[in-house]
């Protein structure tokens, strides 16, 4: 099919996402979401997936979300610690995929850190 | 719910395909499959990496990891830790840098990549060739889109003309100033051609570039087409690079489907189409105007110029040949603006040359660098020096037509001009390592040989000239020369330089010439001493078993095809040099160290 710029345009911006995670920019705001055996049995797949929908759906550039082993402390589980450059890295425990999504939305884009599902919080 | 929260880039480059890459992807197909994965992740074959030394290579996203050397056994332990677990398998992982560091570590960090610039060679090892949709996502076919809606033709060459891009292809002409030639051609037909005949023994940078970016050139010839008012173009590339025509085909038909090739190109009225033609693998192909023989379906000879190309070339209408990472530049420069392009690099050479290391260096592989960058960068920092402890002894640049730069040199910037100026010159972009192992003239001879079987014997200097030379060079190695011979021998190169029909002929000395000015006392002590001094020339080697240090154990007598060596168990052997054919087998059999060559 004979594409216009506009489609030439969608098709870019539509698969801008996918090559983004390519980028090897150090200066990347950071989501790791830990899979060792412990976060996965506590549900870290739907999490990493549910962060990475998000992201994409918000068109976020610049944040990569990464997978990382066992954060230690097995209990909390699922956690995902958000590091941004210039900034004290912020952990957050107990993370399911509604947690995911609101992270996304007032820690990435509204830039405020969501107190109560740190780990500070956390008993 | 499909989503993708990995990718997996295997390189699909020839280096890493003749290393088993295609078994490497089956694999993770097939593991990722057992496990559910399939969905989350995405098995990507990409173009190459640059780090063919090292490949198989395997990169996962988004952790960035670099896996090197990467065997099909492997990828049971990467998809069931990394992908599955979040493990990273340090054992695979490339380089100490990256393996000291935590998970968020950037590739570019590492020596091998820090000091590279990446424009010609943006998409290579970034996106999947064979997938269109990747290539605009990195904003490929916006400076077609752009040029044909916003853009004059003269404003499409004033752009590349103040960009200061010059070809890539050996000669270095401003590539602004050959399409204005073409453009002011009033002729209905002209054509737009790529060389891709990369001739030059341990190029590859023009194969790497089709292999991974094969729409940047596609998109590059649409621009060149619309620069100087042709409507069709041919990529002539040879036959030896299966990979690279393949993947260039699919990209000609995706871009035909998308209507990026074809008429009225978005809807602008431009037409373009593009098509391949296959070389037999001949050097002198790679000259201008025998590639155009050629592609008529004529004997690739060359002819002489004037006229150019721009005036009367292809079927005798007005056409320009560039070469492919020329090509690969004028996207970005489109899309980036002339001044960023003219910003990097040197007063005269501006952007970034693409390199393909080889011989004895330990990253063989594919680097860009700015131009200007010193040789010994490129060498010490980028390619990681010379292995085994050996010593640098002189780089070779620009192939059978180019020359030795000594290592007293070794800080020369990578330049046009300053690569001329010690007697070598850019070239198509082989850059060839040699250690003190190396003999340069035999390294002359070896060029020489390889140009004598490659003249199209058309003209007589040539034809002629270039085997009277291998025969005066063959006598020196031999052991028979004089210095006579060596004064003939520079007297013979200006000759064929001065009279020869087309630029084999005019450059197949300079690598005699340039081991002459950099390193005549090897020369000489071929001539004078009988010796080669890097123990390389086989006429003027002796090898003698030392009686001190001999036990006669026989095996070196054993193991000798020509039963040259002889002598009592348990007494010094010896070894009758009428009969030795130099072939070595006794010295690398022998436990004791009785043998030396000199
Ligand atoms: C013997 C010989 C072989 C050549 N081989 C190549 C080649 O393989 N690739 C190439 O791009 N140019 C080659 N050239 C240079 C071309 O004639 C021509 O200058 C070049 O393709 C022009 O493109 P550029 O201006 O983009 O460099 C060769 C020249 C000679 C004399």
């Amino acid at each position: 099919m004979k594409k216009s710029i506009e489609e030439l345009n969608a098709i870019r911006e539509r698969m801008k996402q996918t090559i983004q995670m390519r980028s090897d920019n150090s200066n990347n705001v950071r989501v790791v979401v830990g899979m060792a055996t412990c976060g996965i049995a506590a549900g870290a797949r739907p999490v990493l997936a549910a962060f990475v929908d998000e992201v994409n759906r918000r068109q976020l550039k610049n944040v990569t979300v990464a997978q990382t082993g066992c954060i230690g402390v097995c209990r909390l589980e699922p956690i995902v610690e958000i590091y941004e450059p210039g900034k004290e890295k912020v952990t957050y425990v107990k993370v399911d995929e509604n947690k995911a999504r609101m992270i996304v939305a007032e820690h990435l884009v509204n830039q405020r850190v969501i107190e109560e599902y740190t780990i500070g919080a956390a008993k | 719910m499909n989503i993708v929260r990995s990718h997996v880039l295997v390189c699909g480059g020839t280096g890493c395909t003749s290393s088993n890459s295609p078994e490497i992807i089956k694999q993770f197909n097939k593991e990722l499959d057992k496990r559910g994965l399939s969905d989350e992740v995405k098995v990507i074959q990409t173009g190459c990496f640059g780090l063919c030394a090292l490949g198989p290579i395997v990169i996962v996203y988004p952790e960035g990891s670099f896996y090197s050397m990467v065997k099909p056994e492997d990828v049971e332990e990467i998809v069931e830790e990394h992908i599955l677990k979040g493990r990273i398998v340090k054992r695979l992982l490339y380089e100490g840098d990256l393996k000291e560091a935590k998970v968020a570590t950037s590739l570019n960090d590492t020596n091998f990549y820090k000091k590279q610039k990446r424009i010609a060679l943006r998409n290579c090892g970034v996106i999947d060739p064979e997938n269109i949709d990747e290539y605009i996502a990195n904003d490929g076919y916006q400076a077609l889109a752009k040029v044909l809606t916003q853009m004059t033709p003269e404003e499409v060459i004033d752009t590349i003309t103040a960009s200061g891009l010059r070809g890539r292809g050996g000669a270095g002409f401003p590539t602004g100033r050959k399409w204005a030639f073409a453009a002011k051609e009033d002729n209905p037909v002209k054509y737009v051609c790529c060389n891709a005949d990369e001739g030059d023994p341990g190029a590859f940078m023009d194969r790497s570039l089709l292999e991974g970016d094969p729409h940047s050139i596609i998109e590059a010839m649409a621009i060149a087409g619309y620069a100087i008012g042709a409507h069709q173009g041919y990529v002539y590339v040879r036959a030896e690079y299966p990979i690279a025509v393949k993947r260039l085909q699919i990209a000609i038909r995706q871009a035909r489907e998308y209507g990026f090739l074809g008429e009225d190109i978005f809807g602008t009225g431009f037409n373009f189409d593009l098509d391949v033609r296959l070389g037999a693998g001949a050097f002198v192909c790679g000259e201008e105007t025998a590639l155009m023989r050629s592609i008529e379906g004529h004997r690739g000879e060359p002819r002489p110029r004037p006229p150019f190309p721009a005036v009367k070339g292809l079927f005798d209408k007005p056409t320009i040949l560039n070469n492919v990472e020329t090509y690969a530049n004028v996207p970005w420069i489109i899309n980036n603006g002339p001044e960023a392009f003219a910003s990097i690099g040197t007063e005269k050479s501006k952007g970034t040359k693409v390199f393909a290391l080889g011989g004895k260096i330990t990253n063989t592989g594919l680097v860009e660098i700015p131009m200007g960058t010193t040789l010994r960068e490129v060498i010490e920092e980028i390619g990681g020096g010379v292995p085994n402890g050996k010593k640098f002894k002189a780089a070779q640049t620009g192939g059978p037509s180019g020359g030795c730069i000594p290592e007293s040199l070794i800080d020369t910037p990578m330049d046009f001009e300053s690569l001329a100026a010690v007697g070598s010159i850019m070239g198509s972009g082989g850059l060839i390592v040699m250690d003190e192992d190396n003999c340069m003239v035999d390294i002359a001879k070896f060029f020489l040989q390889f140009t004598v079987d490659e003249s199209c014997g058309k003209c007589t200097p040539c034809r002629i000239g270039m085997r009277r030379l291998l025969e005066l060079v063959d006598k020196i190695t031999s052991g028979n020369g004089t210095l006579e011979d060596i004064e003939l021998t520079e007297q013979l190169c200006y000759h064929i330089k001065e009279n020869s029909l087309c630029g084999l002929g005019q450059t197949a000395p300079n690598p005699v010439l340039s081991t002459l000015q950099h390193f005549r006392d090897e020369y000489i002590a071929h001539v004078v001493d009988k010796r080669c001094p890097a123990g390389v020339c086989k006429n003027l080697l002796r090898y003698q078993i030392l009686a001190e240090k001999c036990i006669g154990c026989t095996s070196c007598a054993r193991v000798c095809p020509v039963g040259a060596i002889s002598g009592e168990v348990k007494k010094p052997h010896t070894i009758d040099t009428s009969k030795c054919i130099k072939c070595g087998a006794c010295m690398e059999k022998c436990k004791f160290g009785a043998i030396v060559k000199n």
